[in-house]
């Protein structure tokens, strides 16, 4: 069976979101895109320019007035003879288009990445790049998005290409010394050696220590805590603006972590709900839920007091809740004063949050690594520390291979199949 | 009309490895050359070995060749150079007495079954239906057979420069087989031409020893090949000199004078073992090279000059030679040279060193662009063995990147091809750790002994090792706490618990020797194979690191392109790469990865066309019913 993802074929997809919108983009690729475009169109397009044009079924039946745009491989995004539809926006037009084009001999409907596979297999990106194209499809907020288009545009491969470079330079000199020493009296290693070695391994260290692309995806964790009826989950409803939380003055009324997403101009924050913590519940369910709390206090990038000041968790910001409150409990270092109820306070948390956030998150505009990235460098980075420490000239040149290796698979040298399905998996039909 | 299964065309350390490894798998062989009594003649420096070609030495006598023994037979001064160094990267060298080694080549060909010695110059060919059908004598003879294996060196079209003067031919006193030439020329084959040179030959009674620091042989026991059990000849003293500001004031007044720099050559040379002249071109900054005075043999004041090889005029060789310590009055016997030669592309070759225009041809040593007498022998091993093997229809040993330098210079020359002779380099081996000199009977005769190229001294010798060996890992495997090595005085930390014998070799200032009280008799010491195994448990865990790269490796080594696989028709490929890929004709996708300038991105667009063609020949196949 020929496997529908390869090249060879002509494939079609809706390229644009779905159905109803403003316009409708269907993209063609392949082969057969040419003869697609003298089917629809009914003539020869000039390439890379835009043409309004009236498209047919093979019955001459008018689907649409369309923008045609024209690419032959290999200068196209896919490196294939590409036709791009751009259609009115509604769901019959689009599907007619789009059947009409599928009933044409040896067109079919693009699988899951499959335009983004092609251009892979077309040398038109490399693997990093297709990655940070993955992330910026599935990005939720403004940030993430400029962080994925950061990768994509080849920040990363680019910063890999340079360290490559660096390696190839030390591997060279450690190679000098191994083949030649005793032949002509080529020196030993050279002076600034080490120096670059371990300047290297801090570059690494430095992309290591930043935050990680999921990081974008998950949001930075706030979660509130507290005893029962301090009024955590009132300040959550007041953070996340909803009704999410149920509140009410019977304590215990929250028994399992609540978690909500919000993106504060751009930056994503996932907030927590928690039961409230004491030691002496005696209800089994509730039991459990003081457990589960607990495990999201450690799991949190930054955790709200709501209880008694300084009990609770290390660098745990102390609230100081319902201040509107007859029986409000003033605390002597509490970072803010709040209450649900007036909503004084709560968006001075946010901001404050907000920028606390700001600052363990990728910036904007600079790529940040996903897991299987991180992995690589990681292994980099250990491989750069034991050249360091290794006083054995072979063992050097052995960990600065590794290294190489480790970067080559960072950009899709050595990529297995399987490797390719499960990133290519990740994207929508049409990309 | 005699008729062979191979035969061989030259005399030289290519065809001498390549007759007999034919001859060992059980092919009826031939060898020709021009002269019999030139037969294992050193054409230059009269060593064997050094860094990564005392590799390949060890390697071919693994698999039973004759270099190794050779080596032995001739050594008159033994070196491990890089002994500083991690063990993966000792180069086992000798000095040979060229007439002792000749004699022990001649002795060891003369011996070997199946295998016939015949004079005469080869003038051509002959070929039936695009095949090799045999070989044709300047005298019209012929000789059927096959397979030919082309082991000619540099006498494709070799032209000899020294000075303003030029003679045509391989080797001072020898012809250039100059029709065979014509004949591979007409075939269209790639060719390119390629220059070496040799440094002038002193007469070692008019030099000062006295003035110059010796180096000595050195006093340990090992030898090059794993059967000769001693060093049999008595050792001799290397001298070092350098050469001196003075020296390359002369050379430089002199540049206009060398065909290097008059243009009379352009073929590329050796980097990495480049003529004085060119030394002091690129280098110019520096105040002196190390020249090694080495002695050419017992019964000769023959002394070579290593490290001035040249092609200057005879004049300008005795000033720079005098003006160096030691040789102020000292003879020049024979000027030094330089050689311009033809050799084949080698991308043109199979792996097994098959053209793949000409069935049947096989090409080995100097032909394919390499320079040295260690990497002509070890090629003339693989096509010996391939081409004796498709004789008797066995398949010979399978040799990897993963398990010989062999491997990886065979690998290296048809994917990448040359643009300077190519020379062995540790370098050049990503897997270096496993590959060791001295580890190299443990890498490969198993794999000799199941091809059936291994004689019954090696295989029993083998098995003996064998034996030994199943001894020792005993020993090796025997824990020990650390409290009790703390207690013999040995630096570990007292908490480091109980651990194998094998582990602790790992630790920094541990070794055999300190381990004795445990390991106890159950490993000899003073053999080779302990110190071998010690090596091994150093060096275990980056082994187990790159057995997980190896694994993709060979996942990706499984995907097969054929030699017409269309690179032009994969989207996405340059020009350029297209070109390199259709030349190189990688056997599997592992290949093409290593194809220079092959890209990420393009590897990956091969996989998936590749992939795609394996689907559709699938669908078109008929269904079994
Ligand atoms: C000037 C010079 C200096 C060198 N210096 C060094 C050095 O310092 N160290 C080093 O390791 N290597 C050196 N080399 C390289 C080394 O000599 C060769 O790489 C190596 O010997 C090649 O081995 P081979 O078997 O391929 O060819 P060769 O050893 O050249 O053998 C070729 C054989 O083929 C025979 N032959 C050729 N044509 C025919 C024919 N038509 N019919 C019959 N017989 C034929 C010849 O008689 C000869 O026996 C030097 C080479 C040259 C030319
Ligand atoms: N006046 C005033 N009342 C508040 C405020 N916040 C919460 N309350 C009241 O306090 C009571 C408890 O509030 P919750 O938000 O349910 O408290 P909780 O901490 O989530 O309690 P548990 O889920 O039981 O642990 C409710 O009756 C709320 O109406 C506030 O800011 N001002
Ligand atoms: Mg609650």
């Amino acid at each position: 069976m020929t496997s529908a993802r390869d090249g060879g074929s002509t494939i079609v997809a809706l390229s644009s979101g779905a159905p109803p919108a403003a316009i409708g983009v269907i993209r063609v690729s392949g082969p057969k895109a040419k003869g697609a475009a003298r089917a629809l169109v009914g003539r020869l397009l000039e390439p890379r320019r835009a043409t309004l044009a009236r498209l047919r079924d093979a019955d001459g039946a008018l689907l649409d007035e369309a923008l045609v745009l024209w690419f032959p491989g290999p200068r196209s995004a896919t490196g294939e003879d590409l036709l791009e539809l751009h259609c009115h926006g509604g769901r019959a037009v689009v599907d007619a288009v789009h059947r009409a084009l599928v009933a044409l001999p040896g067109l079919r409907s693009a699988e899951a990445g499959e335009f983004t596979r092609r251009a892979f297999a077309n040398g038109r990106m490399d693997l990093a790049q297709a990655e940070g194209l993955a992330d910026l499809l599935a990005a939720e907020t403004e940030l993430q998005r400029s962080t994925a288009l950061a990768s994509a545009q080849g920040q990363l491969s680019g910063q890999i290409g340079e360290w490559r470079e660096a390696v190839l330079k030390l591997s060279a000199q450690v190679e000098a010394a191994l083949d030649f020493s005793d032949e002509d009296d080529v020196e030993e290693l050279p002076e600034g050696f080490t120096k670059s070695l371990e300047e290297l391994g801090r570059a690494l260290g430095n992309w290591l220590s930043r935050a990680r692309a999921e990081k974008l995806g998950e949001g930075f964790r706030v979660a509130l805590a507290g005893p029962p009826n301090a009024g955590k989950s009132s300040l959550f409803n007041a953070l996340v603006e909803s009704e999410a939380a149920i509140t009410s003055p019977i304590a215990g009324t929250t028994r399992d972590a609540i978690e909500r997403n919000v993106s504060i101009n751009g930056i994503p924050l996932s907030f927590v709900d928690t039961a409230g913590l004491r030691s002496d519940s005696e209800d089994a369910i509730e039991q459990v839920g003081i457990d589960r709390a607990k495990s999201e206090l450690d799991r949190a990038d930054r955790v709200l007091w709501l209880g008694p000041e300084g009990e609770g968790p290390r660098d745990a910001w102390e609230i100081a809740s319902r201040s509107d409150a007859a029986d409000f409990e003033p605390k002597a270092g509490a970072r803010f004063k709040v209450s649900a109820k007036t909503g004084e306070g709560v968006s001075e948390l946010k901001v404050a949050l907000v920028k606390a956030a700001g600052g363990t998150l990728p910036k904007p505009g600079e790529a940040a690594l996903n897991a299987r990235q991180h992995h690589l460098l990681s292994e980099a980075h250990t491989a750069l520390c034991a050249a360091s420490d290794s006083t054995d000239l072979l063992i050097v040149g052995e960990e600065l291979r590794t290294v190489r290796l480790a970067f080559d698979r960072l950009v899709g040298r050595t990529t297995t199949e399987d490797m390719l399905d499960a990133l290519f998996g990740r994207f929508c039909i049409g990309k | 009309m005699q008729r062979y299964d191979v035969l061989v065309i030259g005399g030289g350390h290519a065809g001498v490895e390549a007759a007999c490894a034919a001859a060992r798998m059980g092919a009826r062989s031939a060898l020709i050359s021009f002269d019999l009594g030139a037969v294992g003649a050193m054409s230059c420096n009269p060593a064997i070995g050094g860094l990564g070609k005392g590799h390949l030495v060890r390697e071919v006598d693994a698999l039973d060749g004759v270099l190794g023994r050779a080596a032995d037979a001739g050594a008159i001064h033994y070196r491990m150079l890089n002994r500083s160094k991690g063990s993966a990267v000792w180069g086992p060298r000798v000095q040979a007495d060229r007439v002792l080694f000749k004699a022990e080549v001649q002795r060891l060909v003369q011996a070997q079954a199946n295998l016939d010695l015949v004079e005469g110059e080869a003038a051509a060919l002959a070929l039936r239906g695009g095949r090799v059908a045999g070989v044709e004598f300047a005298d019209g003879a012929i000789l059927e057979a096959p397979r030919v294996i082309l082991c000619t060196g540099t006498f494709l079209g070799g032209v000899l420069f020294r000075g303003e003067e030029r003679f045509e031919g391989g080797r001072v006193g020898e012809n250039a087989a100059t029709r065979l030439a014509e004949q591979l020329r007409a075939a269209e084959l790639p060719m390119a031409r390629l220059k070496t040179g040799t440094p002038p030959r002193l007469d070692g009674r008019s030099i000062d020893w006295a003035s110059l620091p010796e180096q000595p042989s050195d006093d340990e026991n090992w030898t090059m090949s794993a059967l000769s059990e001693r060093r049999v000849n008595p050792q001799v003293f290397c001298a070092i000199t350098r050469t001196t500001l003075e020296a390359h004031d002369v050379i430089r007044d002199n540049f206009h004078r060398s065909p290097l720099f008059s243009g009379a050559i352009d073929a590329a040379g050796p980097r990495y073992c480049p003529s004085i002249e060119d030394k002091i071109h690129r280098f110019g900054d520096r105040d002196g090279h190390q020249v090694f005075l080495e002695p050419e043999g017992l019964d000769t004041h023959l002394v070579y000059p290593n490290g001035i090889s040249t092609s200057l005029p005879v004049d300008v060789q005795r000033a720079v030679v005098r003006s160096m310590p030691g040789l102020d009055r000292a003879e020049i016997v024979e000027p030094g040279y330089a050689v311009e030669y033809d050799h084949i592309d080698p991308r043109a070759l199979t792996p097994d060193l098959q053209l793949r225009a000409i069935p049947g041809l096989y090409c080995a040593g100097q032909i394919n662009g390499t320079t040295g007498y260690e990497e002509a022998a070890a090629q003339g091993l693989v096509a010996g063995l391939a081409a004796g093997g498709e004789a008797m229809g066995r398949a010979p040993p399978k040799l990897d990147r993963a398990n010989s330098y062999i491997a990886v210079m065979v690998d290296d020359l048809t994917l990448q091809g040359v643009s300077e002779p190519y020379r062995m380099l540790t370098s050049r081996a990503e897997y270096r750790l496993r590959l060791r000199a001295n580890n190299a009977s443990s890498r490969l005769t198993a794999l000799g002994i199941a091809a059936g190229c291994v004689s019954e001294e090696r295989r029993r010798w083998y098995e003996r090792r064998e034996e030994l060996r199943a001894r020792f890992i005993a020993g090796f495997e025997r824990e020990v706490g650390a409290k009790d090595l703390v207690d013999h005085g040995l630096k570990v930390r007292r908490d480091g618990g109980q651990k194998r014998i094998e582990e602790w070799l790992r630790h920094d200032g541990i070794d055999l020797t300190v381990l004795q009280p445990w390991i106890g008799e159950n490993v000899d010491q003073d053999l080779e194979l302990a110190q071998e195994m010690a090596e091994d448990a150093v060096y275990a865990p980056y082994l187990a690191r790159q057995d997980a790269e190896l694994q993709d490796l060979r996942a990706s080594e499984g995907l097969a392109l054929a030699p017409d696989f269309p690179y032009a028709q994969v989207p996405g490929l340059s020009n350029e790469m297209v070109e390199r890929l259709s030349d190189a004709s990688p056997p599997t996708l592992a290949a093409a990865g290593r194809v220079s300038g092959v890209t990420p991105a393009a590897l990956a667009a091969l996989l998936v066309h590749a992939r795609r063609r394996e689907a559709e020949k699938a669908d078109s196949a008929p269904k079994a019913a």
